[in-house]
């Protein structure tokens, strides 16, 4: 609280994204957790809320006759403007914002205040629902050749590692010592994945501290004993996800890679995925592309192009393709490492599982992949999404690139996974919220310092309890579809990576498809669902009925339902009829700008807690998303099913449009 | 003329490849009037394969030791690559392609020799007869009357023998109009916006010539257009070229309306790609698409310079303006370029799919392209299509039909057995008799096993109008049909599947209620 300078700031004018024109009158609010916006509009009271921890950059523009504009940027890619009339609470905001959004205490994050309002036991669940040694199970370990080590029991060989971790049997304790002395921050080779069908693994480690000579026989026998746990394989693939000239300069640190000579068997392979601070750049370019205003259709491409950003995507995602096919069709073993292997070690590693095994395009199998690959595996969550105030240098959107890499195989698998675009939003969104305590910190050995679970609640839970809103209705369960690898095509498909308008410019509502094929579907789906029910209960009472030799008149009752196929496509509709600025520069109809209703907002100022998990609603952006919003809570509460008022509507709208 | 002329061998052993996905086909292949077609052999009948010829761009032959290798390129934009045994074989059956594929003249061609069981000849062409909706506009406004001044095609030979012009304009002032207007082509009724009582009107550009001419009864014809509007109403004049380009038309006789001739009325230029360009930009980019060494470095620049996606927002925004005129500011729109036959009925026919729910139905989606489009062999059409697909992609749930309609469209529009897309005018097919000798594309695709893949299960009446963003983030890149050969489609015909699987589940239990969908556009 000594943070806020100026709790409440009157008269300030909210222009919310890049092509509103628009701007809300209303009052700021700065809360310990939040910056909260609230129109003075009396019918609305439209609410916008910020958490501190989404706050990415703040920007003080030059002051203008209205006021002074401050720019505040969002990790979730959520662009406000806010112009203050005061220069001095302009100034204090600014101070009390610039301080918040960079908490230098966990302690300060919100999931530390957060309260869902579940009991203890309620929690605790929660956290037990991603259980890895369930899933170690699932790939069908231990077995003969792997084993669980306690090799790194208290975090004694590496602090970056969880403690338990599946090794070849044969690699002794001795061997994995002496290996993990020979890497980076003694990451040493254990097993990220475990293909069963061909019985070979995808291990993971950092990068071998071989300078331009130096050996090490353990490692050697760790690479020896991985290869030896795959008996069907006579090599392993050692796969550097850096670039190669990358690879050569930490030679001279020290580091390196591998030398084929030392190494009996192995086959040595560069994919060239860039280091963090490339990516943070291209990141940088891509989002400067987002903000142009009315750019021209090469504007836009050659900016994309000059980002580099989709490039780099197809390098990861040549990485994953790469691990896949080698697992799965040459049936061999692969050790994937970059330098520290927590970032682009995880990206290869997750997107090759993701290609592997259909369970991981499940729901649960999804959070499963990521609880293995990036938050066991110590990827740096505080460093990269700069949770706590660090060294800028360390941030990079290293998960968000996987997370696009998911969203880039389902456009082009549209059957494949259980869940939808939305899933991957709302992670990609909580990574940064801290509203939840799964991301917190660098390693899994800090999480239990700080005693996450028992302080903080699991994202997770709170996910798998709204399944509802993130599954996929076009998902094939059957076995054909689902089962086994994903097949990318032999060629070269660069027409496959698109731009994801659903992400990078998801708070432009104006500028996403006006409506939405997974909730119409879901909504149908679930009708179709309930009126089976209904016709079951029906039958069931008909055949009762019969037997009793009633009056048929009680059969009646099913005309009397609600009706049917009703309300789905009334809620585009208001938002279908708001055109653009079709006229570019050119005034050529001056007369008036078309006129757009607000919709109500849902949000009560009281319901802070409960309201704010979800991304969607938190991030309130405008009239336009609002229909969005609401229609893309209705398939998970049971009371919102469509009932007799949007039946209404929609009578009405075949009036206007029979009479057109 | 006999095809058997052209025709230099009828058979040859042959080996179709067909891309890394498949296997190749083998058997014997033969060059009919119309068709190449491989014939597995008795063995395997069911597995034939068929071309028609009409749809081959180009040929290449080569021929190496006793065997040769042709490959076509199709306008649907497939490579097809025969392995063929005998180099003599090969020469011949190239060319004989070369020939049969090359013949211009109309009535020679496959839809006067097509005869489909269960198709009777002379039907469906009263589907969509463009005098059904003109008569319906005259009944609703009372300020537009049906005219059969052209009824000899001697105004306008693109046009319809009936057109809708303004009530108090006689059929000698069209004339005079026609006179002042390129090919013809005075201002007619496009469409009529009931909700705003205001009108669409396409044209061609009138012949001012560098002295400035003008016409008094064209004058009067817009004139009255605002005036049978409501008094006081305005226009717009949205030029599909640029003011420069506008002007300098006068050198060879066109130019656009001078300011002061035409009070109430303003201009408005928004230059769109016709023509050469256009068709060049269409080659590039289905070149860079079957590009397989193009680096992803450079492929976003390729896809730039191809222009084709700038054509499409430009294509967009302008139809957009020219809906929003009239849904807006309740004015009047006419548009027009230089002949008034390409992106002029780009811009009326999409503003049309905005505004109107009826165009967004099957039936009146296709009696839209039966009253606006005249070529559909060009790559006008095309962009027409993607425009369309780019709409549906915004709005999955307003369009009655779906993507495979639009690529049966593009299929049928360079080669079918169908006759409606033939001929470049109405006078054309009158001559060629081509309403009572062909059968009518909606004939066929509106048979019941063609739903399928032509309707869209999802489609609900919005009876709103839907706007699309042009912003370059909202457009896409139409894989579905730029890629359509070069990408596996099975990922995406599994989707469309699943989703007519969802669709019908629920139809099926919510009884038997038949879908009102497949009916024809409310009087």
């Amino acid at each position: 609280m000594e943070h806020i300078r100026t709790p409440k700031v009157e008269n300030v004018r909210l222009v919310d994204g890049i092509s509103s024109k628009k701007a809300a009158l209303g009052t700021l609010y700065l809360t310990a957790t939040h910056v909260i916006f609230v129109e003075n509009a009396p019918d609305t009271r439209k609410e916008t809320w910020i958490l501190h921890s989404q706050i990415s950059t703040i920007e003080k523009q030059a002051t203008t006759a209205t006021g002074c504009p401050l720019l505040v940027r969002c990790k979730n890619f959520q662009l406000l403007q806010l112009v203050i009339p005061q220069e001095r609470d302009c100034h204090d905001v600014y101070i009390s914002l610039l301080r918040l959004a960079r908490p230098v205490k966990y302690e300060e994050l919100y999931c530390f205040s957060f309260n869902p309002k579940l009991d203890r036991e309620e929690r605790e669940q929660g956290w037990m629902l991603i259980d890895l040694s369930e899933e170690y199970k699932r790939m069908g370990l231990p077995n003969n050749y792997w084993q669980l080590s306690d090799v790194n029991r208290d975090y004694r060989v590496c602090d970056s590692y969880p403690t338990q971790l599946y090794v070849p049997k044969s690699a002794t304790a001795h061997i994995i010592v002496g290996s993990s002395k020979f890497r980076s921050r003694r990451r040493f080779p254990a097993l990220s994945y475990y293909y069963k069908d061909n019985h070979v693994s995808i291990c993971r480690s950092s990068q071998p501290l071989s300078g331009f000579s130096a050996r090490c026989l353990e490692d050697e026998q760790m690479l020896q004993a991985i290869r030896k746990a795959s008996p069907g394989s006579d090599f392993i693939y050692v796969v550097d996800t850096r670039p190669k000239l990358n690879a050569m300069a930490n030679r001279a640190a020290g580091k390196g890679y591998e030398n084929e000579d030392n190494y009996s068997n192995i086959k040595f392979q560069f994919i060239g995925i860039e280091n963090i601070h490339v990516m943070r750049n291209s990141l940088q370019k891509m989002l400067e592309v987002c903000e142009l205003k009315s750019p021209s259709m090469s504007d836009f491409l050659w900016g994309l192009e000059n980002s580099g950003w989709l490039r780099h995507i197809k390098a990861i995602m040549d990485a994953g393709i790469f691990i896949a096919k080698a697992v799965s069709e040459e049936g061999a073993s692969v050790l994937v490492h970059c330098s520290d292997g927590w970032d682009r070690t995880a990206q290869a590693c997750s997107v090759a599982g993701l290609l592997l095994d259909p369970h991981y395009r499940t729901l649960k199998g999804f959070m499963v992949l990521i609880e293995k690959d990036w938050i066991s595996f110590g990827h740096k969550f505080n460093h990269r999404y700069g949770n706590l105030d660090g060294d800028p240098r360390e941030i990079s959107p290293v998960i968000d690139q996987f997370i696009e890499c998911v969203w880039q195989l389902m456009e082009q698998f549209p059957c494949a996974f259980e869940f939808n675009e939305r899933f991957l939003i709302h992670i990609q969104h909580h990574i940064y919220s801290c509203q939840f305590g799964n991301f917190l910190c660098n390693s899994q050995k800090e999480r239990q310092e700080l005693k996450i679970q028992e302080r903080t609640y699991s994202l997770w839970a709170h996910l798998w309890k709204n399944r509802g809103d993130y599954l996929n209705p076009l998902f094939r369960d059957d076995p054909s579809q689902t089962q086994g690898t994903l097949h990318l095509p032999t060629m070269p498909c660069n027409f496959m990576y698109k731009f994801w308008s659903g992400m990078y410019n998801r708070f432009e509502k104006g500028l996403q498809p006006r409506q939405s094929v997974t909730d119409y579907l879901m909504a149908v789906k679930e009708e179709t669902q309930q009126l089976e029910e209904e016709l079951e209960a029906l039958e069931e009472r008909l055949e009762r009925i019969q037997k009793v030799q009633l009056n048929r008149t009680q059969v009646k009752s099913k005309q009397s339902e609600p009706s049917k196929h009703s309300g789905f496509s009334t809620s585009d509709n208001s938002t279908a009829n708001t055109p653009q600025d079709y006229s570019g520069n050119m005034k050529s109809f001056p007369s008036r700008s078309p006129s757009q209703g607000d919709e109500d907002s849902a949000l009560i100022l009281t319901q802070d807690n409960l309201k704010s998990s979800d991304p969607d609603l938190s991030a309130n952006s405008d009239q336009e998303s609002g229909v969005e919003d609401l229609s893309c809570r209705s398939p998970s509460g049971g009371e919102c099913v469509p009932g007799e008022d949007s039946g209404k509507d929609r009578d009405s709208d075949e009036a206007v449009f029979l009479t057109a | 003329m006999e095809f058997s002329e052209l025709i230099r061998t009828g058979q040859a052993q042959a080996e179709l490849l067909r891309g890394p996905e498949m296997p190749p086909l083998r058997g014997t292949l033969c060059v009919t009037g119309h068709h190449l077609l491989l014939s597995p052999g008795p063995q395997a009948t069911p597995d034939l394969w068929l071309l028609l010829l009409r749809s081959v761009d180009s040929i290449e032959k080569r021929v190496a030791g006793d065997a040769g290798t042709i490959t076509l390129r199709c306008k649907d934009l497939r490579v097809l690559q025969l392995d063929i045994e005998g180099v003599e074989a090969t020469l011949d059956i190239a060319r004989s392609i070369e020939a049969l594929s090359s013949l211009e003249s109309v009535i020679t061609s496959f839809p006067f020799f097509y005869r489909p069981k269960g198709l009777r000849l002379g039907e469906s062409w009263h589907f969509h007869p463009p005098e059904r909706y003109y008569k319906r506009v005259a009944r609703e406004t009372r300020a537009w009357r049906l005219s059969e001044a052209n009824e000899d095609f001697s105004l306008c030979p693109s046009y319809p023998r009936a057109v809708i012009v303004p009530r108090t304009v006689d059929d000698d002032a069209l004339a005079r109009s026609a006179r002042f207007r390129q090919g013809g082509r005075f201002p007619v009724l496009s469409y009529y916006h009931a909700p705003s009582g205001t009108v669409l009107l396409r044209s061609s550009q009138p012949l001012t010539g560098p002295q400035k001419r003008r016409c008094a009864e064209d004058e009067e014809l817009l004139q009255a257009v605002l005036a049978g509007a409501r008094p006081g109403a305005r226009g717009f004049i949205v030029d599909t070229r640029s003011a420069q380009a506008a002007k300098q038309a006068r050198m060879t006789g066109g130019g656009t309306e001078a300011k002061s001739a035409y009070p109430g009325w303003k201009r408005l230029h928004r230059p769109l790609e016709r023509g050469r360009p256009l068709q060049e930009s269409f080659v590039h980019l289905v070149e860079a698409c079957g590009d397989l060494e193009q680096s992803m470095d450079r492929w976003l620049s390729r896809l730039d310079g191809c222009h084709w996606l700038s054509h499409v927002k430009a294509a967009l925004s302008t139809a957009c303006l020219a809906a929003q005129g009239m849904e807006w500011e309740g004015a009047c729109i006419l548009v027009h370029g230089a002949e008034g036959t390409d992106s002029t009925l780009l811009v009326t026919s999409l503003a049309q799919l905005i505004l109107d729910p009826l165009s967004r139905t099957m039936a009146g989606f296709q009696e839209l392209i039966e009253r606006e489009w005249i070529q559909h062999e060009a790559p006008i059409f095309l962009l027409f299509l993607d425009c369309v697909w780019q709409l549906g992609r915004q709005f999955p749930l307003s369009l009655e039909f779906g993507e495979g309609m639009l690529l049966a469209l593009f299929d049928h529009s360079y080669a079918s057995p169908f006759g409606t897309f033939l001929c470049n005018s109405e006078k054309e097919r009158c001559l060629c008799e081509v309403r009572t000798r062909t059968h009518s594309l909606w004939s066929g695709l509106n048979q019941p096993k063609e739903q399928r893949k032509l309707r869209n299960p999802l489609y609900a009446p919005n009876p709103l109008a839907i706007w699309p963003s042009v912003e370059p983030q909202s457009l896409r890149l139409w894989q579905g049909l730029f890629l359509r050969w070069t990408h596996p489609p099975e990922p995406s015909e599994v989707a469309w599947e699943k989703v007519w699987q969802i669709a019908t589940d629920q139809e099926k239990t919510e009884g038997s209620q038949p879908t009102d969908s497949a009916s024809e556009p409310q009087p």
